[in-house]
């Protein structure tokens, strides 16, 4: 649909940070020097703990916020070379909070960015239904209300809303943190499942290791808006980054306390 | 002689002043509402312009009517006839509700609902028109509705000034010291505004967002 956002069409890494730095008007500093490149097709985790920058720094890509100093390339474009409208709609994104439109059915939720693009309405009506079937959600939700919806139904309908233009990329801020965890180890399994079939770039942002593990092909680890390092899940288990390590110790103690007190 | 007579053998003259009364609140609401809902957009999103608007309106909403009535009169194509004086007073405090309530509604809007939009792409307008608005009509709404009923009110003091409506009755009543002339301006008077209050509000309800 947008020439250009396609994976097949070019080659380098589909989104490039460099020495991205972004500080608030009162001169508090939320990143700092990031250098990174994503490349097409993986997925790449941001983790790291609450505040430490992830939400900001996925911000940067599709351009909610601008860099401070450094710039953001994506395929390859600079900020300044892109329609930052036809970017963002080129770029599928579920935010933290869902922030479905509570006036929008269901369907109208989904059908939003074919909506804007002005698809004719037949073909907005099957890809939505197609959607739906993707993600899991009963076709008879589509009249509903996000009010009407169950948390983890209210997620998947920002996954369908995300990928409605069949976007080369996908934007993914914490999705499924508020979920319980069966619910969470569904939806997991699930992207999982997709995106072996779908081979879009994502950028996922998380705070938990267990998510991180399981769906990255890098993980990227977050401290205090520095890019700490960026591993891929069996070298993160294995790293001596005493932060890495941190948070591999901090995942076995839950295990560990539980077995002890089994045993013992 | 009682009310009810009155009403009975005036009927004709009181319907004349009720339609005179309503044109000039449906006039001057109108007008607000055209002003009004635009400022109050542009200052929901220009956090700047926000006090001095507000203060503005605010300011305007202070002087005492029969004054504002006054400081107009000597204006030269305004003062030439007393309605039309009337209804620009009425327009300028209509306003202050009116901005206020669209400035109210547009912040209240989520602001992830509003970051979501954005980032899929909408433009400005298409955020405007198709976000912001439909989930703030229900609170720019009970801005126009105390407009309208505030301005019920004031348009009776209009017949000072010769602009007509139901304020000509109660000054005729208390220039002549008759309780039943005034009545017969002020309960319909009180009656527009009740109905006006009660239909806005039910429509208000209506456009609620869940
Ligand atoms: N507009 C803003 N004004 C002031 N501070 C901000 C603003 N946006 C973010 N921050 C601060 O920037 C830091 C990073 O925020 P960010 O939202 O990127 O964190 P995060 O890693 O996504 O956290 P979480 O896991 O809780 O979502 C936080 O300390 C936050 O308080
Ligand atoms: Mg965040």
């Amino acid at each position: 649909m947008l020439a250009g956002m396609h994976g097949e069409s070019r080659d380098g890494p589909a989104i490039e940070f460099c020495g991205v730095s972004y500080e608030l008007p009162s001169g508090r500093r939320l990143l700092s020097d990031l250098n990174l490149q994503v490349q097409r097709g993986e997925t790449l985790v941001f983790l790291g703990r609450s505040g430490s920058g992830k939400t900001t720094t996925l911000k940067m890509i599709n351009r909610l916020l601008t860099p401070t100093k450094g710039e953001v390339c994506v395929d390859g474009a600079t900020a300044a070379q892109t329609d930052v409208i036809r970017l963002r709609r080129g770029i599928g994104y579920v935010i933290q909070e869902i922030g479905l439109l509570p006036h929008f059915t269901v369907e109208r939720n989904i059908g939003l960015v074919p909506e804007i693009e002005a698809w004719p309405s037949d073909k907005i009506r099957a890809r939505t239904q197609e959607l739906m079937q993707i993600v899991g959600l009963d076709s008879q939700l589509a009249a509903r209300y996000p009010h009407q919806l169950s948390g983890g139904q209210r997620q998947r309908v920002g996954v369908a809303r995300a990928l409605a233009a069949d976007p080369a990329i996908l934007l993914m801020d914490e999705p499924f943190g508020a979920l319980d965890p069966l619910t969470r180890d569904d939806l997991q399994r699930e992207f999982l499942s997709l995106q072996q079939r779908l081979h879009k770039t994502v950028v996922f942002v998380t705070h938990d290791l267990n998510e991180a593990l399981r769906l990255a092909s890098r993980i990227a680890l977050m401290e205090a808006g520095k890019l700490i390092t960026v591993l891929s899940p069996q070298a993160f288990l294995r790293s001596t980054d005493p932060l890495a390590a941190a948070y591999v110790r901090a995942f076995h103690t839950g295990l560990d306390s539980t077995a002890n007190r089994g045993s013992s | 002689m009682n009310l009810f007579q009155f009403f009975a053998q005036n009927s004709g003259q009181v319907a004349q002043l009720t339609l005179e009364h309503l044109w000039m609140v449906g006039i001057s609401t109108l007008l607000a509402a055209l002003i009004g809902i635009p400022l109050g957009i542009l200052i929901a999103h220009r956090p700047l312009l926000n006090r001095p608007v507000l203060g503005a309106a605010n300011i305007i909403q202070t002087i005492p009517s029969l004054a504002l009535f006054g400081f107009l009169l000597p204006v030269p194509w305004l003062g030439d006839r007393a309605e039309r004086l009337a209804i620009l007073a009425l327009t300028l405090y209509a306003l202050l509700p009116v901005i206020r309530g669209t400035y109210t509604g547009i912040r209240g809007v989520e602001p992830a609902v509003v970051e979501s939009a954005r980032g899929m792409g909408m433009t400005d307008s298409q955020l405007l028109w198709r976000v912001e608005l439909p989930l703030a009509m229900s609170v720019i709404l009970s801005g126009v509705r105390v407009a309208v009923v505030i301005s019920v009110g004031l348009a009776t003091i209009a017949a000072a000034i010769g602009a007509g409506g139901l304020g000509e009755l109660i000054f005729r009543g208390l220039a002549m010291v008759n309780n039943q002339l005034i009545l017969a301006g002020a309960i319909p008077a009180a009656l527009l505004a009740v109905l006006a209050d009660f239909s806005l509000g039910w429509v208000e309800r209506r456009l609620r967002p869940q």
